[in-house]
């Protein structure tokens, strides 16, 4: 396989893997004010994500990492691009990150409300602002042909993108009411679950509506044909599965469902995308695309050798981490945070 | 304002606020780990205390700096596009194993620390922060590959267009990349600067308990003991390294020196500057007093040699790569410079003279000495910062030393409107000023409340 085009796939695995495990910890953010209402429970929730949130963001940095090695000319033209979305994001990302470590070092009241709704917004922001990003970057966003975006912030909020920040936004939700009911125990358990339950009908529907969108908006239907393949229709079945297994208290296979259903979309968006990575509105002839963003053969062979030795092994100890930390957080719960 | 000041401004404002919180996380991640180890071999409970406690205070500074750090990730992109597409190719690798060698690893084994005392083994759990302090130094050393890549370009090769201009710089040779000798000087020196800070943070902090006659003096004591031995070691050796770091910039950015000691000509022998007031202008003294042969034995440990000045690094240049100004701005070069180094000799004694008390088991400090241990917790950070300004504006006008001019490298106005950087350095200043401010409350807090306190919130 060509360089660029593994790239190109590794990056869109590193979002893939971003958007499933920040999702939830976003979600659990988000949920945190609504879900928990006395100081105890309130640090129960935000200990289910504890040990793992800062990992996952990773996933992100590492992210943002390889699109400047591989394709400097995407990383460049978005980031210059989106940035006032970016700033908004960095800094909900900031205080976020701050949220976690700060909240329960001080007992005043005040402090403690403070750093929770911080935490709400530190996740709110970034989850709508995927959905966002990603409906431009695939609906196409006006670049010229120097590679430059020249479209403003408002461009970027139009209704097609707002309806996928929805969407992306009601999926981190209920991804994170289901990663909840795993993790806790008795009274928040059964609360996540209502939470899920509730919000699974409003994900369908701008999931939905995120696709039908892209029916007008994009030009991923003439490019996938109407009949799309597989990944897209799986999208949409685990996401529908995830009711009924709910219903019958199968909240392991719930999580994977949705955990599915981000993967399958993500896909799917960048499937929808390749070979193109930013795709332009002004002229299809200044789309960034993964040879005209792309570094030297050279330089994507290094990192191909770094990321095949490297990748493995953050993957395994990752994952040792969930296996050490697979307990529910429960009421003898020692909490950190 | 244009774009280019907002955007070097933001710059400045971002990685020297991130700058703060660095240092420490290298040095105190190495300390904990020590102070663990020494748990697991030793079984005494004092050692878990000061784990505890020292550990609490790395993690409040630990999250400063990965929040402050994701900034550093993307602000190339948003501010610096032309500079990313320019220097990519090369540039970006190192900051993508950056993230997946180092970030990946600290974050991930951090996280098992906090919340592994009770389900890891207690040998497993140390391991957990050595593996911590492996990643922050990694990613100490990933980060200073990138910066070296500026300083002195290594490993590239430069791409024209049909126009014969230079579009681009290509990566020719990994290795040479890595292994730039730039990157070998450079690296060592943040990471005894960082032992140094983390030593002198201890210094302060224990002797101010051994001051109050906090409770459990043994473990403010034994930290006192391991600290100064700590500090003093990496002071000493960041000082040393500096000297040699600053003569091989001799040889690669010899108008970075000349801009730091103030020499507007070439002398032979040359002499050392101790203070000048000068002109930027008209590139004169306006008063200096200077000690005869000084910077020759500095520059080539030998009673003379030629040091060359800036009027005729210029005039060189100016032949190499065409008219313009290629003098930094001198004096604050020239004063970021004599701050470092007058900081880093003051540690050297300090601690020095630390050991020589506490080794002997002499815990009755006087007010005196106690008031300058406490202050002198602001010197590795004056060093720090000072030093950080001077690699950086000592290097301009480049942003990639020969290769690119900062003022190219900015993104252009099409895209970033200077009212959307003024706005993010508006942002940018206010949400990191707040932090700071809550950051320190925090540390105070923690530092002040002492080993033995706990959390009262955990019932």
């Amino acid at each position: 396989m060509e360089l660029n085009t593994l790239w190109f796939i590794l990056i869109a695995v590193l979002f893939t893997g971003f958007f499933f495990l920040e999702g939830f910890d976003y979600g659990v953010g988000i949920l945190l004010p609504f879900i928990a209402k006395d100081d105890r429970s309130r640090r129960m929730v935000i200990n289910t994500i504890g040990t793992f949130w800062d990992g996952n963001e990773v996933w992100l940095l590492t992210a943002g990492g390889a699109m400047f090695a591989a394709f400097p000319n995407w990383y460049a033209t978005m980031f210059s691009g989106f940035y006032l979305a970016l700033l908004l994001m960095l800094l909900a990302l900031i205080v976020r990150g701050v949220a976690f470590e700060f909240r329960s070092k001080d007992n005043n009241p005040t402090w403690r409300k403070t750093w929770d709704w911080m935490l709400f917004i530190g996740s709110f922001i970034p989850a709508l602002l995927w959905g966002v990003a990603l409906a431009n970057i695939i609906r196409g966003v006006p670049i010229d042909q120097n590679m430059n975006y020249v479209g403003g912030f408002f461009n970027l909020l139009n209704p097609y993108a707002l309806t996928g920040g929805l969407a992306s936004l009601f999926l981190f939700l209920l991804h994170g009411a289901i990663f909840l009911n795993l993790k806790t125990e008795d009274e928040l358990r059964e609360k996540a679950k209502q939470f899920a339950e509730k919000l699974w009908l409003p994900t369908l529907i701008f999931m939905l509506l995120f696709v039908i969108g892209g029916y007008f908006a994009t030009d991923m239907f003439t490019r996938l044909g109407i009949n799309p393949g597989v990944i897209p229709i799986f999208a949409g079945l685990s996401l529908i599965s995830v009711i009924f297994l709910m219903k019958r208290n199968l909240s392991g296979w719930a999580f994977i469902m949705t955990g599915l259903t981000i993967v399958f979309s993500t896909i799917t968006i960048f499937m929808g995308l390749y070979p193109r990575v930013l795709v332009s509105s002004i002229n299809p002839a200044y789309s960034l695309t993964i040879d005209n963003a792309s570094s030297t053969p050279y330089t994507l062979k290094i990192m191909s050798i770094v990321a095949l030795i490297f990748v493995p092994i953050v993957l395994g100890y990752q994952a040792w981490t969930y296996w050490v930390f697979r307990k529910r957080v429960g009421s003898t719960t020692h909490l950190e945070y | 304002m244009d774009v280019l000041i907002l955007a070097r401004w933001q710059f400045a404002v971002t990685t020297i606020y991130h700058f703060f919180f660095v240092p420490l996380t290298l040095g105190l991640s190495i300390f904990v780990a020590i102070l663990e180890t020494a748990y697991v071999r030793t079984g005494k409970d004092v050692y878990k205390r000061m784990t505890k406690f020292w550990g609490k205070l790395f993690l409040i500074n630990f999250a400063m700096g990965v929040v402050t750090g994701i900034v550093q990730e993307f602000q190339f992109g948003m501010n610096w596009s032309e500079y990313s597409r320019f220097v990519g190719d090369i540039f970006g690798a190192p900051l993508a194993i950056e993230a997946l060698l180092a970030f990946f690893l600290e974050s991930t084994f951090l996280g098992i620390w906090i919340f592994g005392w009770d389900r890891l083994s207690k040998k497993l759990h140390a391991a957990t922060m050595w593996l911590v302090a492996i990643g922050s130094n990694l990613s100490a050393l990933w980060i200073l590959i990138a910066n070296s890549f500026m300083q002195e370009p290594q490993g590239y090769r430069l791409v024209t267009n049909a126009a014969g201009e230079v579009v681009r710089a290509e990566m020719a040779d990994f290795w040479a990349l890595v292994f730039n000798p730039h990157v070998w000087v450079q690296f060592p020196h943040v990471i005894t600067s960082g032992i140094a800070t983390a030593g002198f943070f201890v210094i302060a902090i224990s002797t101010y308990h051994i001051w109050k006659r906090s409770k459990d003096q043994d473990a403010y004591q034994k930290s006192l003991k391991i600290s100064s031995v700590y500090a003093f070691i990496g002071v000493l050796l960041a000082v040393l390294i500096g000297h040699t770091q600053m003569q091989h910039m001799m040889k690669v950015q010899p108008m970075k020196v000349a801009a730091a000691e103030a020499l507007w000509d070439t002398e032979d022998p040359a002499s050392l500057s101790l203070f000048t007031v000068g002109d930027e202008e008209e590139r004169k003294d306006i008063f200096a007093i200077r000690v005869p042969r000084l910077l020759s034995i500095l520059a080539f440990n030998s009673v003379d040699g030629t040091v060359r000045g800036i009027n005729d690094i210029q005039a060189e240049y100016v032949q190499k790569y065409g008219p313009g100004n290629y003098v930094p701005p001198v004096a604050i070069s020239y004063w970021s410079f004599r701050i470092m180094v007058g900081a880093g000799v003051l540690m050297v004694f300090i601690s020095l003279y630390v050991i020589f008390l506490v080794l002997r088991d002499r815990f009755d400090f006087k007010p005196w000495l106690i008031k300058i241990l406490l202050l002198s917790l602001t010197l590795p950070y004056l060093a720090n910062s000072t030093g950080w300004i001077l690699a950086e504006v000592g290097r301009q006008p480049w942003i990639v030393f020969g290769l690119l001019k900062t003022q190219d490298a900015v993104s252009p106005a099409v895209a970033v409107s200077a009212g959307e950087v003024l706005t993010s350095l508006i942002l940018f200043t206010l949400v990191y000023g707040i932090l700071m401010v809550v950051d320190v409350y925090l540390l105070k807090k923690y530092a002040i409340a002492g080993t033995t306190y706990t959390e009262d919130h955990e019932e």
